[in-house]
């Protein structure tokens, strides 16, 4: 599954969100999308899982605009984990809750089938939810919570994952233990990231966004360079692969002093 | 299908109860004798307590518990509130302003069908209004809805308070017993229309269950799971406005019913709307008729108000329901 995102405009309440965003995640990529609180990478994620129409540009998921398809359509190639994902699903066990990722396949008359059952035992195991099957959703712990939502998007058996910040409040074997799952899938992904860290450690290539426009793009080295952690996060840090083959940022000991940073990101 | 069968029991046992006692065997004989089941006629004048007082109340109780519970199992999902029910977007104000405008007009001259249509009309009104004021940028936004409803719902309050200081004592009366809620007016003319309604908008709302759960998951995830959010928020509260209408139309404002059931519900069978919307219908069903069996039998000769009852018998056990259940405190 292809994802490629051309030239999108997106403009909310007059000020401008997301200008001129063009990037590709290849079959099988793991793309991270980083910068600082507001730079649109929420917004970004919305219009790829069809939630946000844009004004200008397109979003394609194997060649379709997501838009010329229906909404039912377009959620079963794509399945997404939000911020806004605890919801409020009182009374919902777990396997009720995996079970909602079969929503897209079914019309109003749809009942549950073999595929159904099949593709949420599946996603249980996978994400080894499985013990929790029976338990009440808000009686999980935030780690056992992000891995049942994960087990949701993959019982819709996408083809493209989307992910807001998947490994938030995540104690840091929480947050281990999920980024290898998501790797273990093998699904094209797009994952919005926080922690540098962490989008070092999972993603074949990052999008630095700030202000609403593509900063930089790339292998993940290429993007995370000192000069645009310091441009885009205004931090002074160097990043570098160690000998175990895992991407480190060390970060100095201040932040760059106000009147330093930068007043316009340089591309 | 248990449920079902108590259903019929409690609707059989709330036909032969009342002034005359009549065995349920007979009951049951003359029931039979008018669906075209053959039996024995029975005597004319307990045939005429069966089939033309009894029946037709127990009957419009039953649908009226079944439509207010459904109504409020959809509210409640469809704001993302637990404490909607089903007069949450303001149709119990509208419909009491209807009536109390004819109720005080035309002193009654116009009788149960002209309140019912001004009850109706009343009601539409104002989800009308509350509709128009709850949107932003063409989608109706849930906790503006809600707000929207309460405002509305004010007042239409004043406009209904003001009307009933002027009113005579017997006006304010009928008055005070059509906001409480009734069926005593049960007649087998109005059956068609209500169980039609009732009916087919619980049928409808149940095909949409599998919609109704992802909506618990939050708005944009429900997005991303293939669901057009908006679309199905307002159809969803079209039909519910449409069947709470109906029912407050023809019974008044029967209060707590449509908060309590859904609740009641929930907690036993789980939130799974494909489960829980035919559930809560029954159990709406059977629970109103019991009040109202109670409303006619604890005040001899007199008869209670349903809201009353429906709020003194079913706040204590909803309340110790509350405490014995934990998963509420993570709401």
């Amino acid at each position: 599954m292809k994802l490629t995102v051309e030239q999108l405009h997106i403009t909310l309440d007059r000020n401008p969100i997301l200008r001129d965003v063009t990037l590709e995640a290849r079959p099988g990529d793991i793309v991270g999308l980083v910068g600082p609180n507001g730079s649109g990478k929420s917004t970004l994620l919305r219009t790829v899982y069809r939630s946000l129409r844009p004004q200008q540009g397109v979003v394609r998921v194997d060649g379709d605009d997501v838009w010329a398809l229906s909404a039912r359509d377009a959620a079963r190639r794509t399945a997404a984990v939000l911020q806004d994902s605890g919801g409020s699903p009182t009374g919902l066990c777990v396997t009720e809750i995996v079970a909602l990722g079969r929503t897209p396949h079914h019309g109003l008359l749809g009942r549950d089938g073999a595929d159904d059952h099949e593709a949420v035992e599946e996603a249980l195991d996978q994400c080894g939810a499985r013990p929790l099957a029976d338990r009440d959703f808000t009686s999980l712990s935030g780690g056992e919570r992000q891995r049942v939502l994960l087990a949701r998007a993959l019982a819709q058996r996408p083809r493209l994952l989307v992910l807001d910040e998947l490994t938030n409040h995540l104690d840091i074997r929480a947050r281990f233990e999920l980024l290898d799952l998501i790797r273990s899938t093998g699904i094209t992904t797009l994952a919005v990231l926080h922690d540098l860290d962490l989008a070092a450690r999972l993603c074949d290539h990052l999008v630095a966004l700030h202000r609403g426009e593509v900063v930089a793009a790339g292998p993940v080295l290429d993007v995370l360079t000192p000069d645009l952690l310091r441009d885009v996060f205004g931090v002074t840090a160097t990043a570098g692969r160690h000998p175990d083959g895992v991407v480190r940022i060390t970060y100095g000991a201040k932040p760059l002093a106000l009147d330093l940073l930068p007043e316009k990101a340089v591309s | 299908m248990a449920l079902t069968v108590v259903l019929v029991a409690v609707m059989m046992v709330a036909v032969s109860i009342g002034a005359v006692t009549i065995p349920l065997g007979d009951v049951w004989g003359i029931v039979l004798h008018h669906l075209g089941g053959g039996g024995a006629t029975a005597d004319p004048a307990l045939d005429q307590i069966v089939w033309n007082f009894r029946t037709p109340r127990v009957v419009l109780a039953a649908l009226v518990g079944a439509g207010l519970a459904v109504s409020g199992v959809v509210l409640q999902a469809v704001v993302a509130n637990p404490l909607a029910d089903p007069y949450v977007l303001g149709v119990s104000s509208g419909a009491s302003l209807g009536a109390v405008l004819v109720i005080t007009l035309t002193s009654g001259a116009l009788g149960g069908l002209g309140v019912s249509s001004a009850a109706f009309a009343g009601a539409v009104v104002a989800v009308v209004l509350v509709f128009l004021l709850g949107r932003r940028g063409g989608r109706l936004a849930p906790t503006r809805l809600v707000l929207s409803g309460v405002a509305v719902g004010y007042l239409f309050l004043a406009a209904t308070s003001y009307l009933q200081l002027r009113a005579t004592p017997t006006e304010l009366r009928t008055v005070m017993f059509w906001m409480l809620g009734s069926v005593a007016g049960a007649q087998w003319g109005q059956l068609p229309l209500v169980s039609v309604v009732v009916l087919t908008a619980t049928v409808a709302l149940a095909l949409f269950g599998r919609r109704l759960n992802a909506l618990l998951a939050g708005d944009e995830s429900a997005t991303a799971l293939g669901v057009d959010v908006h679309r199905l928020r307002a159809l969803l509260l079209v039909l519910a406005s449409l069947l709470t209408g109906t029912v407050i139309a023809v019974a008044g404002g029967i209060g707590f019913v449509g908060l309590m059931i859904p609740h009641l519900v929930r907690l036993a069978t789980g939130a799974d709307h494909r489960r829980l919307l035919p559930q809560a219908a029954l159990v709406g069903a059977i629970y109103l008729v019991v009040v109202d069996l109670l409303s006619r039998t604890v005040n001899r000769p007199n008869e209670l108000p349903l809201g009353i009852l429906t709020a003194l018998f079913g706040a204590p056990f909803f309340l110790w329901l509350l405490r014995r259940n934990k998963s509420l405190d993570s709401l």
